[in-house]
């Protein structure tokens, strides 16, 4: 045993109960994930079917917008194309040949499916069939579902990824998998550290570009790196790889578990684990504690929106000193969030789903110190007093492993600080 | 199918949530999937709101399909009520709601509400954000509006400002000083502002201001219509438009067009000496029709500027534009494709814009300075100073406004003098901008074919042209200041074309400047 986290004296959350909502939901679709999935995919374009609102939706969610020719569009369904299935498989056709020879340096297109695409029952899988045969095998072309009435903000990152899973060459070869899209500078950190603890054998689902090699089969393990990776799991287990349950890598000690679980799996010794964990742990630790001052003995409350609230819930309670009240989350999947529950202070309500108003009602009551929520809510809840952290910063900002465990801290940190700085009353 | 990168225009619902959102005491019931929650943030970040738009959304999920989406509805709409307490009730689907067909509007009358249900038809396959907005005003209006007795004095009503508007916050503040100093009282101010039971007293007032023909004319020609009130058709944007629409406002009230003017320091900036050097300074414009309309007079006629180009993104204003661009001699262009709004300025090669937040982004690409003159709004579009674009302080404001991005008028004289100074050269721009007003090379994306940066870009010649410069020629015209360069070599070209020369030497580039000497 290399190292395993204490687990809570008064228990975990694991088994407490879970407050089921159904009812309006305050938070995005899977679109939103085009925004950084095309940043990391450097050679991929993602062609929205939709309508006016999902085009709308990309570039408010793009907020200031990364002007520039975007490697993301929406073709707009236009009255004529819901009367006639056939015809919009055709101009679809026509878009996706217009679109490719202006951009011939496009390698992977992805034909995303919306909510409008979805209930006139557009058939982009076979449309991505066919213009594969077409474009292929300079282009390929996937599909996957980013809608509303399919999936909440961070699961089209989920569908974009299980996309890609099944048209993986199939191997033999030993050989880990890590799931999730990080920022380059990021993925290098922790491909130096699995480095350092001798496992070589690493690739990173998404790659960076078609071209980089990946392939799976039944001796391959993989860990998630995000906690919204639902259908990319079942996809992998599908293909016979094997899932390394652990908590996610955020803040000091999720990142030692994290590196901990696959330490084990790959049969690193104690020595070389603390040998090349213990600095950057140390540094780690050092940056949470400064940076998290200002959060110690706060209570916070997260409505459920990035799908990433029980293992943030964790490094806040654990690492911060904060006290959960609620911790919302769109769903809650045992498989994947489980060892984190395990290490979650027993305490907080947890809830899964959403009836926006209630909620509210009961942040309100609770007038906890920080809220965790979308961009929506964000100024009425300060201008009501209550101090927010908007959650889609999270999966914009780099956040993962040691180095990035201060900044994460400095995240929740920040709107705390700064209400306690501001001398005036805001008078609106 | 349409293929679209960046929009300036929302679907219609965004536009019915412009009106909710600017009134008070109506609620929005809107059936729709969870994500077109993000709507809100419209609002409440760009918009810097403190409250949620009064919008509930259905969210029905697939799982729902097919199953009861309508019970989704009718459980909003009464939570709504009973939630918000509304005053009304406007009811409708966004594009995908729309596919399904539960009939919001019937389902909301069958549920017997003792307060006014208001449905709207939006077709989102057909129509915008605007559209949304004129639509949902009009509904609104002519299901709360009743004809009635007049205000013993005279009053009007301000039609138009919604929620997520440019500059209505202010232009309704302008706009009432300025009828106050005219002996006029403003009756009800709507959609900003208005209950429901404000547009039910909106008869009273004796005339309409039409502030934003996108937004509130159908409502207009309606009260024209059906409760006898004449509407304002100058829309107050520039002093002389100001004058006009003053005019206008004495011609339907009888009160006197006299009004002090000492606020009004648009004129005599534009005519003092600095303003020299804007003199025929080419322009282009584009944005809502009602905007750039205004604009191209102000360019023109109170700044001495040239108009080159002009433009609309909203085709309900296209016939309004074409004949305003007859009337300057220029072909209008009407798209809601920015990449076509980018070629025509590539092509015209204006020395500044006068655009929405898209423009500035090309502008920022080709290294062309842009001042921001219409919606789609941006954050910025919301400063925390009073600063509107209707009536006298307007034309203040705009003054400034279109001068700040360009190089002032002293400054541009040293550039010429101390063009090889090192302080002077050519990437510094502006000094008042500081690093900023460096043209800059393209920002986020690294694609892998960049467009080309500002330098790159007035540098370049034109693929198609057969003129070729020879390389003394190519080297004076680098010592010209970047911010004339590329008219310099359009002029240039044009000139080596017109008299058939297939080749520019120094001499064919003083030659053309003394052509084009003005
Ligand atoms: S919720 Fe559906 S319709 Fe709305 S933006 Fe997302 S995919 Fe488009
Ligand atoms: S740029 Fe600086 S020096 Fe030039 S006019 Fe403006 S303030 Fe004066």
């Amino acid at each position: 045993m290399t190292y395993a986290p204490t687990p809570p004296t008064g228990g975990g959350c694991r088994t407490a109960p879970v407050l089921k909502e159904r009812g309006q939901r305050e938070v995005f679709c899977g679109l939103t994930g085009i925004i950084w999935l095309h940043r990391k995919m450097q050679d991929a374009f993602f062609l929205v079917v939709g309508s006016r609102t999902c085009a709308h939706l990309l570039q408010s969610a793009a907020g200031v917008m990364i002007f520039a020719e975007p490697r993301f569009a929406t073709a707009i369904l236009e009255e004529g194309d819901l009367a006639g299935l056939k015809d919009a498989q055709d101009e679809l056709d026509a878009q996706v040949d217009r679109l490719l020879a202006r951009r011939p340096d496009i390698k992977q297109l992805f034909l995303v499916g919306s909510c409008p695409s979805e209930v006139i029952k557009l058939d982009l899988a076979k449309a991505a069939e066919r213009l594969s045969i077409t474009h292929g095998p300079s282009v390929r072309v996937l599909n996957f579902s980013g809608s509303g009435i399919e999936t909440t903000f961070t699961e089209g990152e989920d569908a974009c990824l299980a996309s890609m899973v099944p048209v993986l060459p199939e191997t033999d070869a030993r050989q880990l998998v890590v799931v999730g899209a990080l920022p380059d500078v990021v993925e290098d950190q922790m491909l130096a550290l699995l480095g350092g603890l001798g496992i070589d054998t690493v690739r990173c689902l998404p790659t960076r570009t078609a071209a980089d090699e990946l392939s799976v089969g039944p001796n391959t393990v993989f860990a998630l790196t995000q906690p919204f990776l639902g259908e990319t799991h079942a996809a992998l287990l599908r293909r016979h790889a094997r899932h390394l349950p652990a908590p996610f890598p955020y803040g000091e000690e999720g990142t030692t578990a994290w590196l901990a679980t696959i330490a084990a799996e790959f049969g690193v010794d104690a020595d070389t684990f603390a040998k090349v964990t213990d600095a950057p742990r140390a540094r780690a630790r050092a940056a949470v504690s400064q940076a998290s001052e200002a959060l110690r003995g706060k209570s916070v409350f997260f409505m459920p929106d990035s799908q990433m609230e029980i293992p943030l819930a964790r490094f806040l309670a654990r690492e911060c000193g904060m006290q959960p009240i609620e911790v919302g989350q769109p769903y809650i999947h045992d498989a994947l969030h489980g060892p984190d529950l395990d290490l979650l202070p027993a305490g907080p309500q947890i809830s899964e789903g959403q009836d926006v108003d209630k909620q509210l009602d009961r942040a309100r009551a609770a007038r906890p110190d920080l809220t965790v929520c979308g961009l929506g809510l964000a100024n009425p809840l300060e201008a009501e007093g209550l101090t927010t952290k908007w959650a889609i910063e999270l999966v914009f900002t780099p956040v993962h492993f040691y180095e990035q465990a201060g900044d994460l801290a400095g995240l929740f940190s920040r709107p705390v600080r700064r209400r306690n700085m501001l001398g005036l009353e805001a008078a609106e | 199918m349409k293929l679209s990168v960046w929009t300036y225009e929302g679907p219609p619902h965004v536009g019915a949530m412009r009106v909710a959102t600017g009134m008070k005491g109506l609620h929005y019931v809107l059936h729709a999937p969870q994500g077109d929650t993000y709507a809100d943030l419209l609002f409440t970040m760009i918009e810097r709101r403190n409250h949620r738009p009064p919008v509930s959304y259905t969210t029905f999920q697939a799982r729902d399909l097919g199953a009861d989406t309508a019970h989704l509805f009718k459980d909003a709409c009464q939570d709504a009520v009973d939630r918000f307490k509304p005053q009304a009730i406007i009811v409708g689907a966004s594009c995908t709601a729309e596919l399904i067909q539960d009939d919001p509007a019937g389902l909301a009358e069958t549920m017997g509400f003792d307060i006014p249900v208001i449905p709207l038809e939006l077709p989102s396959y057909q129509r915008k954000e605007n559209f949304g907005c004129d639509e949902t005003f009009f509904q609104i209006v002519r299901h709360l509006a009743k004809p009635m007795e007049r205000t013993a004095r005279v009053t009007c009503n301000l039609i138009g400002p919604t929620g997520l508007g440019f500059r209505h916050r202010d232009d309704i503040e302008e706009l009432t000083g300025l009828l106050s100093d005219m002996g006029i009282d403003v009756n009800v101010c709507a959609p900003m502002g208005a209950t429901p039971a404000d547009i039910a007293r909106m008869g009273a007032a004796h005339f309409n201001v039409l502030m934003y023909p996108e937004t509130a004319e159908s409502a207009a020609r309606w009260m024209e219509r059906e409760l006898d009130q004449p509407y304002t058709k100058i829309v107050p944007i520039g002093a002389g438009a100001t004058r006009d629409f003053i005019a206008e406002v004495a011609a339907i009230t009888g009160k006197s067009a006299l009004i002090d003017e000492s606020r009004l320091r648009q004129p005599w900036y534009a005519a003092s000496v600095d303003s020299t050097y804007l003199t025929g300074k080419r322009v282009f414009l584009f944005g809502d029709g009602t905007h750039v309309k205004a604009a191209a007079r102000i360019a023109r006629d109170e700044m001495g500027f040239e108009v080159c180009g002009m433009g609309c993104f909203n085709r309900e204003m296209a016939r309004d534009i074409r004949k305003t661009a007859k009337d300057y001699g220029v072909e209008a262009l009407i798209t809601d494709d920015y990449l076509e709004v980018e070629e025509a300025i590539e092509r015209l090669q204006p020395e500044m814009i006068l655009g929405t937040q898209m423009e500035r982004h090309i502008g920022k690409r080709l290294g062309i300075p842009c001042a921001v003159i219409s919606a789609p709004v941006h954050v910025q579009d919301f400063p925390a100073r009073y600063s509107p674009q209707m009536g006298f302080e307007g034309a203040n404001v705009i003054f400034d406004t279109w001068v700040h991005p360009l190089v002032m008028g002293l400054e541009e004289h040293l550039l010429h003098m101390f063009r090889e100074d090192f302080e002077f050269h050519d990437d510094a721009g502006a000094s008042h901008h500081g690093g900023q007003a460096k043209p800059r090379v393209v920002e986020g994306d690294q694609s892998p074919t960049p467009a080309a940066s500002p330098l790159e870009f007035s540098d370049q010649k034109n693929a198609d042209d057969n003129v070729i410069w020879l390389d003394d020629a190519e080297r004076e015209l680098k010592k010209i200041p970047f911010f004339v360069r590329g008219k310099a070599r359009r002029n240039t070209e044009n000139f080596a074309t017109e008299r058939g020369l297939a080749e520019i030497s120094v001499d064919t580039l003083y030659e053309a400047k003394a052509h084009f000497a003005r």
